[in-house]
């Protein structure tokens, strides 16, 4: 089984673009879990049509310590097996600690025994690497390959950057290496020259440049991914290709984060000025 | 030897802390709250912070130290302890029925960001605080500061809580006597009763921590400033506040809420201190020292001068909280002793400012730290470089004293291993001639059981 956390800045698009590669993989045969670490609980809304999923911390709150790894798995489209970690409402709480929590507790339950006989695992990580329960997935022992969700704005290739460094932290300690950037398209000026330069300064990949397709927008309406909305729309091919790329990956690196001027130079070089 | 691992070799550390000489914050909030009549102190964390607050009071005092706690579990970790802390205060006034909750936090509380300020809000709201009862609460953080900042920070709470005003002016002087032995909150209490001067202390643990065995156990003991107390605070001519790691912040929030002004006095331990007191005390209320302080001075002076031979030149090594410490290393050097190795776990600038006001010229030839680094590993590598005649500091000297073989006086807090503290005072004049009498039966008790057969007297 391989464990893939995906990262990136907030609104980037993990959710969906996780959801529709989970879709593709699922679509080629492939046995997968999502594993959502986002206190809003929306990681796995497209896979089952709806916020159908009772969270691991809801559970674990309501059934005290007696959780059923039944009572939080649902399947998806697929096959997909799906869960929520949840949290704590906006501005209580600890939603760090959830996530540790929610990781534990799903180990414990066996969620990731071979009886499953799982291909993938996915962590699909709120934003940026904030504190370390948000950098649980990157831990020794859990994810191994981490993608980032980044597109040509300059925020998003900051928080890329910044999420490097959480990644250099544990790839000392641990196994967890980069395997790519994924370009979700925002259709800025030379977006796939700026984030193939970006990738390659981090001594990296962009693994797949995602292009802005406005039917995207049209299935998560309908709950859906856009492989199960409308299989034959070239999006949906977008995404069996970054699935196929993510599938035969052989390229997993300790990434180079760079210094600020260094990333304003980069966009200044290749960006909006050009 | 105890601490054989102990190199004398000093390297100076950047980060580790090796047996720190403090202890956690909610253990100063537990106990300022207990000074409180009728008050019961809940921790708002995990119930093993509790159990340690608790236990560590209740092995100093001897006697059963209560308090709640919001028994946080993984859950209430992740969605905030808001939910925990309302059924305990909803539990703890239907069941154990004191007049006032004083709510501290811990680490964990502190790290998620609970809002406890909102969350007692919401308890009155909801209708869980029933008519005349109070919440008091204060943050108390252990990764900040010492047990002396939980003790300030509640002291604050207390004032922030249940200080009040009626308008009228008093003649009434307030009195935030630090953290002392119930026996000496006592003993300040006598001194300004002698005086003839009205006063409310707060907090105020005698007859609380030092209750007298009757047969009935009883929840809330007698004493404790009441609220009756309390609520006219905001009235009184002035406070007197005796430390100020300790006590500065509740006088200051007094002048802060009521205008009532404040003097920042030393915990009147020794001579000098206890001096300033009475006639800071006598000053501010305006009456005249009764000629029995005369007498009770003159006793103490008398002990000094009578004994004068056995402290003269003595070299001392000290630890604790810097309220007591600055004090007590004047009445050192009073005596003719010799302070040589000092340290407190408590961090403040202060803390240094005044040792060396008060120790002069000598202060170069002392060795003196506070904060993170200065532990009793320190302390000890110290006494190793330059051995003390004398130790003065709590329990946990104890090992020291045995590997080097120092006479020993156990002083502040904890002291877990001996009695005494909570009933006789170390302050005052005649607390000083407790404090003389200790030290000289620790330096001779020590000779008569170390010196040569020939060297043995009948008569010192």
């Amino acid at each position: 089984m391989r464990k893939i956390a995906i990262y990136g800045k907030g609104g980037i698009g993990k959710s969906t673009t996780t959801q529709n590669t989970v879709a593709g993989l699922a679509e080629a045969g492939k046995k997968v879990m999502v594993v959502g670490c986002d206190p809003k609980a929306d990681s796995t809304r497209l896979l089952l049509g709806g916020l159908a999923q009772k969270t691991v911390l809801d559970t674990l709150r309501e059934e005290g310590e007696d959780v059923e790894l039944d009572d939080v798995i649902k399947a998806g489209f697929g096959g997909a097996r799906c869960v929520e970690s949840g949290g704590p409402e906006p501005g209580v709480g600890c939603a760090g600690r959830g996530i540790i929590t929610s990781i534990n507790l799903l180990e414990q339950l066996g969620a990731y025994e071979p009886k499953w006989e799982l291909d993938y695992a996915f962590y699909d990580v709120l934003g940026d690497v904030v504190c370390g329960g948000f950098a649980m997935p990157m831990r020794e022992g859990k994810a191994q390959e981490i993608y980032i969700v980044v597109s040509g704005e300059m925020m998003a290739m900051y928080a890329a950057n910044n999420i490097c460094k959480g990644i250099v932290k544990f790839a000392d300690a641990g196994g967890v290496r980069l395997g790519g950037l994924i370009c979700n398209s925002r259709n800025c000026d030379n977006e796939k020259e700026l984030i193939g330069a970006l990738a390659e300064r981090l001594g990296t990949q962009m693994i797949h440049f995602v292009p802005r397709n406005n039917v995207v927008q049209r299935a998560e309406i309908n709950r859906q991914t856009v492989i199960e909305y409308d299989k034959a729309d070239p999006q949906a091919d977008e995404y069996r290709a970054l699935a196929k790329k993510i599938d035969e990956n052989k390229m997993f690196v300790i990434p180079k984060p760079l210094e600020m001027e260094e990333l304003e130079a980069m966009l200044i070089k290749h960006g909006i000025l050009n | 030897m105890l601490l054989r691992h102990t190199p004398k070799e000093i390297i100076k550390r950047s980060a580790l802390t090796i047996s720190p000489a403090k202890t956690c914050q909610p253990i100063g909030a537990m106990y300022a709250a207990l000074g409180v009549h009728s008050c019961l102190p809940h921790s708002h964390g995990s119930q093993g912070c509790c159990s340690y607050h608790r236990s560590a009071l209740t092995r100093h005092y001897k006697d059963p130290i209560m308090a709640g706690t919001s028994s946080f579990t993984e859950g209430s970790c992740v969605f905030g302890g808001q939910a925990n802390l309302l059924q305990g205060i909803s539990n703890i006034f239907t069941i154990y029925e004191p007049d006032i909750i004083a709510v501290h936090t811990t680490c964990l509380s502190e790290t998620i960001g609970d809002d406890v300020n909102q969350i007692v809000q919401k308890a009155k709201d909801d209708g869980k605080v029933p008519e005349g009862k109070k919440i008091i609460h204060c943050n108390t953080p252990s990764y900040v500061g010492s047990h002396v900042t939980g003790f300030s920070n509640m002291v604050a709470g207390i004032v922030k809580g249940l200080a009040a005003s009626t308008g009228i002016k008093t003649n009434t002087i307030n009195i935030i006597p630090g953290w002392v032995e119930p026996s000496d909150m006592r003993e300040i209490k006598r001194i300004a009763k002698d005086m003839g001067i009205s006063i409310v202390l707060f907090p105020d643990t005698s007859d609380v921590v030092d209750t007298p065995q009757t047969g009935k156990f009883k929840m809330y003991p007698d004493g404790g400033v009441t609220q009756k107390e309390m609520a006219i605070t905001g009235d009184s001519k002035a406070t007197l506040a005796l430390g100020s790691f300790a006590s500065e912040a509740g006088a200051k929030q007094l002048d802060i809420s009521f205008k009532v002004p404040f003097k920042v006095l030393d915990i009147p331990i020794g001579l000098s201190a206890t001096d300033r007191f009475i006639e800071s005390l006598s000053s501010v209320a305006g009456v005249k020292v009764p000629d029995s302080f005369v007498a009770e001075r003159g006793r103490l002076v008398d002990v000094i001068t009578d004994m004068s031979q056995y402290f003269y030149g003595k070299k001392v090594a000290l630890f604790g909280d810097p309220d007591q410490l600055i004090p007590l290393t004047e009445f050192l050097i009073d005596l003719n002793m010799k302070p040589v190795h000092m340290v407190s776990g408590t961090p403040g600038k202060k803390f240094m400012e005044r040792i060396e006001e008060v120790s002069g010229d000598l202060f170069k030839t002392m060795n003196v730290q506070n904060g993170a680094q200065a532990d009793m590993f320190l302390l000890h590598q110290w006494i190793k470089n330059e051995k003390p005649d004398l130790l003065i500091g709590n329990t946990y000297g104890k090992y020291i004293a045995r590997d080097e073989g120092i006479p020993f006086v156990r002083m502040g807090f904890p002291i877990l291993d001996r009695i005494g503290h909570s009933y006789f005072p170390t302050v005052g004049y005649s607390g000083g001639i407790r404090i003389l009498e200790k030290m000289l039966d620790a330096i001779l008790d020590h000779k008569d059981a170390t010196c040569s057969e020939i060297e043995m007297e009948l008569v010192l």
